[in-house]
């Protein structure tokens, strides 16, 4: 019964949370935004007092239901170990806990989290699902969506729409790819070895687990020693020789109840009996391996997207490439370059909703996967503050459509030797015409008057990119976007 | 649709016959019109009263005037076409008698032409078609068309003046224009009517009763129409002009930027207490034609009617206008329009809402006149011009173009255009990226305007995208 339910509420806290990384439209996020808010790290960056009480207390209350429910990764790998035990039965086998190895992984986790690094967001599981499902599957559904829209066009019907598939970085394709091998193969063998080993929010929680109201208990009178709970346990957390359970790796998925065929466990209020096990062994690179082969990925994944065909009757459109900025270009509520990349835990939930192909994530060191915005697909439009909307961990804050009209988040910068008007001596201004808030202003060139150039007032540009996406200077556009460094007020 | 609810343009229309050969079998059925046999009607037409024409009183003659005027400026030539656009054909003088034949049949009573019509041959017509009658049977209205600077002078004026009695066969005109003013601005009018003296002579003349009402009829410059408006005091006019219908009320300015909104002219002209001739009804056949959706929001409400007809009862439901003058060059434009008027039912004030909507579409969503004919193409920036007015033309035909957030649809009307322009027009193509340097435009033989039209393309998006409709 308890698993019943422990399996219901993850499907659904499961499903949700891909389906809203999947939902291109923006829809879902209306109505399941909450579930990516009360994720554990997401939480903590946000602030968001009340989730992280909710998560603590949960834990304290039936130890690390949090896992084996709310957190998208841990369920992930449920599912593939599930399909792996359709061929193998029984595999699992007690394994003592690797204490050293998750605290120093805690560890350096948290240095790199204060020291600002995303690097830390590599392993934080949470953000990692989230790309694994932004990167590799979300182009797979859209896809499938694009083909409906075809067909639909050919019925006249308006009910699905096309939507540009485009790669947005290789990098974090790479890193996405590598974190889906790298957990699929390791809860196919072990269960959650991920989550009891490398996942840094695992081990908080397991600390306090081990303090839990309600846990599993085995009765040693009860129990025959047949092992099936051992057997059963994906986070190899049971030894029924010594009729222990390993608390902080349990995850209370209440597997093991349902295997005894003599009522020997129960999941009930504890003694204070500790029964942690504890073992040294110096090992586990898999946050090395990952790192690296993530690494690797990286310089090979970076593939051009493909070029289109034109038919005769157009002149041909060469695509525009990404102008080296100084700075990048952080979506407006992020406040400054600085918040942004405290908070991010680059899940890539934004870059999945962006409905204008701003958004993608970063392939700079600094920071790496993080998003940032760049326009040659399209341009950050007034009346959308989607990525706002979305964002568990504050590193985009909640903004209106109202306050989006005064937050300078970078400013324009004219470069002259691009510039149509100049090259060609045609007229132009497709920049000054399109401008939301009115910053271009076309005027008279000193040395040819009968030259009009964009003279662009920062105090007013909001940073959205129309004027580079529409300007007809192509591959690089003749007016971009630098970021600004702390995002101003108009 | 049955077959009873098809209104006699609409028929023509889906049968795809020309207007000529109807007119043409017209003929052949005399002016009998409806048989009916027991119980089923064979025809869709109801038989126009003879008796029922509605007219308007001439406040200083007395004249009824009927409120429907025959334009002779669209005369039918021998090859059944309006002189109009065929200004080189022999005017059909068999058809316009019996035309006029058919009119005065039904009640109409004022019949109005210019030296300048069908290249000066409408007034010989009308004379020969009118001189069948006693002349208190009719009224007849004719302008002073001194445009050309050649007739700027007295006696050359004056000759053209002379002339139009002449070739009416008349003794006396009932109705003279000062025609077009407003064309040139007050200088050109100085020229034409002030420092020749001509417009002593016309009230001269009027004194002397050949011409029973002087009047002006007004295009163009506003400032022309304020200042003999403003000197109704020292001319006493009779009666004046004015292009209207339920576009022109609001939206003259908007189609063309030398007019003004009939709303003005027409309120000004009442406070003087001028009564009113009206041109235009339909706006030279456009309000005939409107697009698809908004013909139908009018049909949906009076299917018989014409759409036509809409036109004619929104002006004939003001008070202070005296005829509408309609140029019909076919005898079913005079049949609906007869139909329309015999009698007069008022617009209500839920009709006169629904024209206002129909008129802020037509006016805020013209159609292009695309043909797709790609010789502006390929614009050297890579927009897809023919694709964009076809997106944009297919929904203002369609009816997916909204006119605000409250409009019924909206929603689903946003998602077809959107979707369908991304759909259309690949969105690096799409107009947004027009620059407006105009290269295009000498391409296009339509003439259009095409970075302007662009533009209107891209702030409707603008509109769309940001919620501001």
């Amino acid at each position: 019964m308890l698993k019943k339910i422990r399996f219901v509420l993850a499907l659904l806290f499961w499903a949700g949370i891909t389906l809203m990384f999947l939902d291109f439209s923006g829809t879902l996020k209306c109505f399941l935004g909450w579930m990516a808010k009360i994720q554990f790290l997401p939480a903590i960056l946000a602030l968001n007092i009340g989730a992280v009480l909710f998560v603590l207390a949960l834990t304290l209350l039936f130890g690390r239901l949090y896992c084996s429910i709310i957190c998208p990764m841990g369920v992930f790998q449920d599912f593939v170990s599930r399909i792996a035990g359709k061929f193998k039965k029984r595999r699992f086998k007690f394994t003592p806990e690797k204490r050293k190895t998750r605290l120093v992984i805690l560890g350096v986790f948290v240095v790199l989290l204060v020291a600002f690094s995303p690097l830390a967001a590599l392993i934080a599981p949470y953000s990692a699902y989230g790309r694994m499902i932004s990167s590799i599957f979300q182009p797979v559904y859209m896809t499938v969506n694009n083909l409906l829209a075809k067909a639909a066009e050919h019925y006249d019907s308006y009910a699905f729409y096309g939507v540009d598939v485009w790669l947005k970085s290789g990098a974090t394709l790479g890193v996405a790819i590598v974190t889906f091998l790298v957990v699929t193969v390791w809860s196919w063998k072990s269960g959650r070895g991920y989550c009891n080993t490398v996942c840094p929010v695992g081990t908080v929680l397991g600390l306090l687990s081990t303090k839990a109201v309600f846990k599993i208990k085995i009765d040693a009178d009860k129990c025959v020693n047949c092992g099936l709970c051992e057997k059963n346990c994906k986070a190899e957390a049971v030894d029924f020789k010594a009729h222990t359970v390993d608390y902080s790796r349990c995850v209370a998925c209440m597997n093991c109840i349902g295997v005894c065929k003599k009522d020997a466990i129960s999941f009930s209020k504890s003694s204070s009996k500790s029964s942690d096990k504890k073992a040294d062994e110096p090992e586990d690179s898999a946050l090395r391996k990952t790192l690296a082969t993530g690494a690797l990925l990286a310089v090979s994944g970076v593939v051009k997207a493909q070029e289109k065909q034109f038919d005769g009757g157009f002149a041909v459109i060469e695509d525009k490439k990404i102008p080296a900025r100084d700075c990048p270009v952080k979506p407006a509520g992020s406040r400054s370059l600085r918040h942004f990349s405290s908070h991010c835990t680059a899940c890539q939930l934004c870059v999945t909703q962006c409905p204008n192909n701003v958004l993608r994530p970063s392939s700079k060191i600094e920071n790496f996967m993080q998003p940032e915005m760049s326009f040659e697909l399209g341009y950050c439009r007034p009346e959308c503050t989607r990525c706002s909307e979305v964002c568990p961990t504050g590193a985009i804050e909640k903004i209106t459509k109202e306050e989006k009209t005064s937050i300078r988040a970078g400013h324009a910068v004219w470069i002259k030797a691009n510039c149509l008007p100049v090259n060609d001596g045609v007229k132009c201004g497709n920049c000054a015409s399109h401008c939301p808030s009115g910053a271009i202003t076309m005027v008279k060139l000193p040395e040819n008057p009968s030259v009009e150039v964009p003279a662009v007032d920062s105090e007013r540009c909001l940073g959205c990119g129309a004027c580079e996406n529409l300007c007809p200077s192509r591959p690089f556009a003749a007016i971009y976007v630098e970021g600004n460094e702390v995002h101003g007020d108009m | 649709m049955s077959e009873k609810n098809i209104n006699r343009r609409d028929f023509l229309k889906m049968a795809g016959a020309s207007a000529a050969v109807t007119a043409v079998s017209m003929m052949g059925c005399g002016n009998q019109k409806t048989e009916e046999i027991t119980g089923q009607s064979t025809s869709s037409k109801k038989e126009i009263p003879t008796d029922k024409m509605t007219y308007r009183t001439n406040p200083k003659t007395g004249d009824k005037i009927s409120v429907l005027g025959y334009g002779f400026m669209r005369l039918p030539t021998i090859n059944n076409r309006s002189a109009r656009e065929n200004g080189g054909e022999e005017i059909d003088q068999e058809t316009v008698n019996r035309l006029t034949d058919y009119a005065i049949e039904h009640g109409l009573n004022l019949f109005d032409t210019s030296p300048a019509y069908c290249q000066g041959r409408s007034e010989h017509a009308m004379g020969i078609a009118l001189s069948r009658y006693p002349r208190d049977k009719y009224f007849i209205s004719t302008k002073l068309s001194n445009f050309a600077p050649q007739t700027w002078g007295r006696e050359e004026s004056i000759a053209m003046y002379k002339n139009s009695l002449k070739e009416l066969q008349t003794e006396y005109i009932d109705y003279l224009h000062l025609h077009g003013i407003g064309m040139g601005g007050l200088e050109q009018f100085e020229k034409r009517y002030i420092e020749n003296g001509v417009l002593d002579f016309l009230l001269k003349e009027r004194e002397e009763g050949r011409i029973k009402n002087l009047g002006f009829s007004y295009h163009g410059d506003v400032k022309v129409f304020d200042y003999l408006v403003d000197n109704h005091d020292k001319w006493h006019w009779d009666f004046a002009m004015i292009q209207m219908n339920y576009v022109d009320w609001k939206y003259a300015k908007r189609i063309n930027p030398m007019n003004t909104d009939a709303e003005y002219l027409y309120n000004r002209l009442s406070e003087k207490g001028i009564p009113v001739f009206i041109m235009e009804p339909i706006l030279g056949g456009r309000l005939a034609k409107l697009p698809k959706h908004l013909a139908a929001n009018l049909r949906e409400r009076i299917p018989e009617n014409s759409v036509a007809s809409w036109s004619f009862r929104w002006i004939a439901s003001h008070k202070n206008v005296l005829t509408i003058l309609s140029g019909m060059t076919y005898m079913e434009h005079l049949e609906d329009n007869l139909s329309t008027l015999c009698p007069l039912q008022e617009c209500t004030e839920e009709e006169n809402a629904l024209l206002q909507r129909v008129a802020d579409e037509f006016v805020n969503f013209p159609l292009v006149p695309c043909t797709e004919c790609q010789y502006c193409m390929p614009c050297p920036y890579g927009v897809d011009i023919p694709g964009s007015f076809s997106h944009y033309n297919k929904c203002v035909n369609e009816g997916y173009i909204s006119v605000s957030s409250q409009d019924e649809n909206f929603a689903e009307n946003r998602r077809r255009f959107l979707i369908g322009y991304d759909r259309r027009v690949d969105k690096k193509r799409q107009a947004a990226h027009c620059i407006g340097c105009n290269q295009c435009v000498s391409h296009c033989p339509q003439g259009i305007k095409i970075p302007t039209r662009l533009k209107d393309i891209d702030d409707y998006i603008e509109k769309l995208k940001q919620d501001k409709l």
